[in-house]
């Protein structure tokens, strides 16, 4: 087990190194820089100044070397946009892209796995008809569209609101009522998010748990007399979370690629916003620790998904050993 | 269910095909005093008759965006309003379509051939080329395709004429969705090439590029439909995706993601629920395809993008 951990670590640490240098290479081979953003009148000593400033003046490979010399002493380079070192800034939005995913996450098992276990449970009835349809539609919502069409009923109705992540008014306030702003403007991006991801969670775990219903212990058990509530839950579900572990590692990706742009259209100050406004204005360094972060992200999920795979199936367990 | 997928994605090609002849105004032609008009309603019946038309929208107040009906003249059918620049929001989703669709066609093919191919090879030589290439394309399935494809797209020039951004995404496209196919090709191929057929092809003297093109990749047809049936709503979605955000098509080129813009205003979306169009095109193109899948009897799942 430890030397699995061991591996997925370095399997990590490769693809953190590989991300983040790729970033910063294409960022730096991208024809303009970010000089451009300070604006047609600037003058030549300023333009100067600020390629000294980020590097820009070396040629890519030494700017390479020179960066990552200061990462590993965990000094990532200063952003140009916000003026202040990216670690921090990564961090802050790394975190509000956590609160937000894990949010999506936490409603998509829930609702997922409830309706699966009933429908794969009762295949054939009208209840399970009827869920196994409504999530054929969720399946074919992406969060695009699902993000756009619930800020349009928020702006509609004013029961949420429609972007951001704390309310314009509240300045410096207690912490306590900073969460209470959070986890009003949660509802809506979570909820967006994790829809089309409850919608695969349904299916599969219709699909598993109605094959899970078939075999011949569940047979068994219902024979000798076991309630069917316990026969569904205690021994057919366990045997069916295997194929729904399975996906967790690659639910990862999805959430990220979705909260890209959920975070976008909801105006949620998350890492791929953060990464998006890097690209345009050439920011280098927040570029890089934004697609290291992204790589950071990805090797927990996935480390993730492996070590949930092997809680629910003693097989797997085996295999590492 | 199947019929109603078959049904959808009928429609949406056929109005992609026939945009130029039943969309009732041209895509970018400018109404001036209509900007961000909401649809004109329907008559049916006038003085003479049964004969559709509209009403001419009268501008009452062009800051607040409020526009009257004038009975006494006939105006353009606008059947889901106009947009900042006073155009056609239903001709620019009908000739919209083209780029769309053209655009996931195109990559789908790209990616499901190119999978094909390096997928073949990868399973049919085995050895060291395997493993480079499988290595490969593990590596570009990791990655989280939006960030991606926002990144290679985001470090080229901002502003390209709409021909050089779709060869640009198509690259981009492909680039990414090739690994998906190819995966699955390798293991296919790397089993039926121990198959009674391909042994006695090779035989026969056939050469390694007969046996793989004649014989292996043909056994993984079946997988590359179905991969190529995921793809599409994929790539439709990317583009929707990226087009949205600004680092797609030109504005001026109508695609279900650059029309998808107009909803980005919050302020303007909560009274212009026909904004969203684009939005639903893109939902019942998709929803086609998963229906037509599930028809065949297997579950929608997909997770990218």
């Amino acid at each position: 087990m430890i030397r699995f951990i061991a591996r997925r670590l370095l399997f990590a640490v490769v693809l953190l190194m590989c991300t983040s240098s790729a970033a910063l290479f294409l960022t730096r081979l991208a024809p303009g820089d970010v000089t451009a953003q300070l604006g047609p009148t600037a003058s030549r000593t300023e333009i100067e100044s600020t390629r000294v400033r980020f590097d820009l003046d070396r040629s890519p490979v030494s700017q390479w070397v020179v960066w990552a010399g200061r990462a590993v002493r965990l000094d990532f380079g200063d952003s140009f946009l916000y003026n202040r070192p990216v670690g921090p800034l990564v961090v802050r939005a790394a975190g509000n892209t956590a609160v937000l995913a894990l949010a999506a996450l936490a409603i998509a098992t829930l609702v997922g796995i409830s309706f699966g276990i009933m429908t794969g449970s009762r295949q054939g009835s009208h209840a399970a008809t009827i869920v196994g349809d409504v999530s054929l539609v969720g399946v074919s919502l992406p969060p695009l569209l699902t993000s756009l069409v619930l800020v349009f009923f928020a702006a509609r109705t004013g029961w949420l609101p429609p972007g951001g992540m704390v309310s314009a008014g509240s300045l410096d306030p207690s912490w306590a009522a900073w969460a209470l702003d959070v986890a009003w403007h949660l509802p809506l991006p979570s909820l967006a998010l994790s829809m089309p991801i409850a919608a695969v969670f349904e299916r599969l775990q219709s699909q598993s748990m109605s094959e899970a219903v078939q075999q011949p212990f569940v047979v068994a058990a219902i024979a000798r007399g076991v309630p069917r509530r316990d026969v569904i839950l205690r021994h057919a579900w366990p045997v069916s979370l295997r194929p729904l572990c399975a996906v967790y590692g690659l639910v990862i990706g999805a959430l990220l690629s979705g909260s890209f742009i959920v975070e976008y259209v909801t105006a949620w100050p998350g890492v791929g916003r953060l990464m998006y406004e890097a690209l345009r204005a050439r920011d280098i360094y927040l570029v890089a620790a934004c697609a290291a972060m992204g790589a950071c992200f990805l090797a927990i999920g996935t480390l993730a998904g492996d070590l949930l795979l092997a809680a629910a199936d003693p097989r797997v367990r085996d295999e590492a050993e | 269910m199947r019929r109603l997928g078959i049904v959808l994605l009928g429609v949406t090609a056929l109005c992609a095909l026939l945009a130029s002849w039943i969309a009732p105004n041209p895509p970018d032609r400018r109404f001036p005093d209509l900007l961000y008009a909401p649809p004109t309603p329907i008559h049916v019946l006038d003085d003479h008759g049964v004969a559709p038309h509209a009403h001419a929208w009268r501008l009452v107040s062009r800051i607040e965006r409020r526009f009257e009906e004038d009975a006494t003249q006939r105006g353009p059918l606008l059947l889901l309003g106009t947009d900042a620049y006073g155009r056609d929001s239903f001709s620019r989703l009908l000739h919209g379509a083209r780029p769309t669709l053209a655009l996931a066609l195109c990559a789908t093919l790209v990616s499901t051939l190119i999978g094909a191919v390096i997928g073949g090879i990868a399973g049919y030589a085995r050895g060291w080329v395997d493993a480079v290439l499988s290595r490969v394309s593990e590596f570009v399935l990791v990655l989280p395709a939006v960030y991606v494809a926002l990144a290679l797209r985001a470090v080229m020039p901002l502003v390209l004429p709409a021909s050089e951004v779709f060869a640009l995404l198509l690259a981009i496209f492909a680039l990414l969705g090739w690994p998906i196919v190819a995966r699955g090709v390798r293991a296919i191929v790397a089993s039926e090439r121990e198959r009674e057929y391909a042994i006695a092809a090779r035989s026969a003297g056939a050469s390694a590029a007969r046996i793989l093109l004649r014989h292996l990749v043909p056994a993984a047809g079946g997988y590359l439909r179905t991969q190529a049936t995921l793809l599409l709503p994929a790539f439709i979605l990317a583009e929707a995706t990226l087009s949205y955000v600004g680092l797609g098509f030109p504005d001026t080129t109508p695609t279900w993601g650059t029309m998808l813009q107009e909803a980005s205003n919050v302020a303007l979306l909560g009274d212009a629920p026909w904004s969203l169009a684009p939005a639903a095109a893109i939902f019942f193109v998709v929803l086609g395809v998963n229906l037509l899948v599930q028809g065949t009897g297997r579950a929608p799942v997909q997770l990218e993008p």
